[in-house]
């Protein structure tokens, strides 16, 4: 009962920091009598989802597909090629060090590349998505495959393990807490690439909304689409935050 | 026939490390027997080879010259599943319960569950974890997960129980106290047991023969029964033949 009390309690001052950022914002435009074009009231920012005709739901669509598009494609990716490596030690030796160079590219700057390649639209935002996202999954799980401690290793030859077997009831569940530490990592750069796609080269979605409301200095509509690409980062971060809390042991996680 | 077949028979071994010109001795002279059933303690400084002879034992690493005989015609002696180990770390899976971290070297061999279970349980109450079943490894103190690390180490029913320096990283009065069960359940299981340790009057409480070995170059230097009257209690270590054999060790490590 104690320990609920103080949960509690915890998360009301959560939710009190964010209603008071909320009140904050409201008494600045207020009090200090700034026009709506600079910075917004949240009741004006909230009001831009029935002004114009912008086609919010649309929009929100295409940038969440981007977004998860990308992060499920990076998961799928980043955690196949780990696992690749560690069956196949050559392959490592050959690849990973050529991965470590090419995490070095700040993947925006390939995005004039992307879509001299792939034209404009949701596919080459969704590989932007991917590309940043893919090196925290893959460098991350292919260094939880690698943590086995060396007695451990020991206990398992004592008595005859299989390779197999080291994999599946050691390795995995042990590269499980790195996984997730990679994934939320990855989460937070999956918008930021989905975002920039749009902002290079698109024809919807939120970022696309960002730029055209931008010419007509339709502020509230701006900072209502932040918003929106916030929550959709922030669904995504929640849904590996549970996932992680149903999979990994409370011990064995690894803060990120 | 009035000698008894010993169930290790050791004899000359030395095995080294490095290549050709460069090779550090690893250990040397190990010539001694262990009888089914007894405890010997092997003790010396860092780097005289008693771990590498533990893993020499296990199967793990081969040795370069001498004699390694386990087993005998009355106590035959499988190599994949008559050893069981215990290291200076429990190192139990974090990601499992404690059970099913018993449970990990029935689950290599392949062995039948339902029995298993039933012994593994038999098992956590012999080393005083009964109720501990279904915690987690972070919700147990050092010395209890060192006592689910032994509980493992028998869940196969191994015929010998290769230990090295369980209680090394335990605190003083724990060490004790686990001194003291090991002595119990080895009384209890009727296992062949090894025990490497680095602490001299451990080796002497413990032992019904103590193996000394010294560094540099790594040698075994002796090979003696230690005689007290069972059940040993902590008692022993104020009588005079415990300071007489405390003594013999510390001579033959240079340090008297």
């Amino acid at each position: 009962m104690e320990d609920f009390k103080s949960k509690l309690g915890h998360y009301a001052l959560g939710v009190l920091a964010h209603l008071l950022l909320l009140l904050a914002w409201y008494l600045f435009v207020k009090l200090g009598e700034v026009p709506k074009f600079v910075m917004p009231s949240p009741a004006d920012t909230f009001g831009a989802l029935t002004m114009g005709n912008y086609n919010w739901w649309v929009n929100i669509r295409v940038t969440a597909t981007e977004i998860f598009g990308g992060y499920a494609l990076a998961l799928v990716v980043g955690v196949g090629l780990a696992l690749v490596f560690t069956w196949s030690k050559l392959l490592e030796s050959l690849v990973l060090p050529l991965l470590v160079t090419l995490n070095m590219i700040p993947k925006v700057a390939l995005g004039p590349l992307i879509i001299v390649w792939f034209k404009y639209g949701v596919f080459p935002n969704t590989l932007m998505a991917f590309s940043i996202a893919v090196f925290p999954i893959l460098l991350t799980t292919a260094r939880g495959l690698r943590e086995i401690e060396p007695d451990l290793l020991d206990l398992v030859r004592s008595l005859r393990g299989s390779r197999w077997q080291l994999f599946t009831k050691i390795q995995l569940p042990g590269a499980l807490p790195y996984i997730f530490a990679g994934m939320k990592v990855a989460a937070i750069l999956a918008v930021a690439g989905a975002i920039v796609g749009e902002f290079l080269g698109s024809d919807r979605g939120l970022g696309y909304l960002m730029l055209q409301v931008q010419v007509t200095l339709d502020t509230p509509a701006m900072f209502m689409a932040v918003i929106l690409i916030t929550l959709l980062g922030m669904a995504l971060y929640g849904l590996v935050l549970l996932l992680e809390r149903l999979m990994v042991v409370k011990d064995a996680r690894v803060a990120g | 026939m009035s000698a008894v077949q010993p169930f290790i028979h050791l004899a000359g071994v030395s095995k080294s490390y490095g290549k050709a010109h460069r090779k550090t001795l690893a250990i040397s002279d190990a010539t001694f027997d262990v009888q089914p059933g007894e405890l010997v303690a092997l003790v010396g400084p860092s780097g005289c080879g008693k771990s590498t002879l533990l893993k020499i034992l296990a199967g793990l690493h081969p040795h370069d010259a001498g004699t390694v005989r386990l087993g005998s015609d009355t106590h035959p002696f499988d190599p994949a599943r008559d050893i069981g180990m215990v290291f200076q770390a429990p190192l139990l899976l974090k990601w499992r319960r404690i059970l099913d971290n018993v449970l990990l070297p029935a689950e290599l061999l392949g062995l039948p569950m339902g029995p298993t279970r039933e012994r593994a349980r038999e098992l956590m109450a012999m080393v005083g974890l009964a109720g501990q079943e279904d915690k987690f490894p972070y919700e147990l103190s050092g010395g209890m997960q060192q006592r689910a690390a032994i509980a493992r180490a028998l869940i196969h029913d191994p015929k010998l129980v290769l230990m090295d320096e369980p209680f090394g990283a335990l605190d003083a009065l724990t060490r004790e106290k686990m001194n003291l069960e090991l002595l119990r359940i080895w009384k209890e299981s009727g296992k062949t047991i090894v025990f490497v340790t680095h602490g001299i009057s451990e080796a002497v409480f413990l032992g019904t023969r103590v193996v000394v070995f010294t560094a540099g170059p790594a040698r075994m230097a002796d090979n003696f029964q230690i005689e007290f009257d069972r059940p040993r209690t902590l008692d022993i270590k104020t009588h005079e033949a415990f300071g007489a054999y405390t003594r013999r060790i510390y001579k033959l490590l240079g340090m008297e």
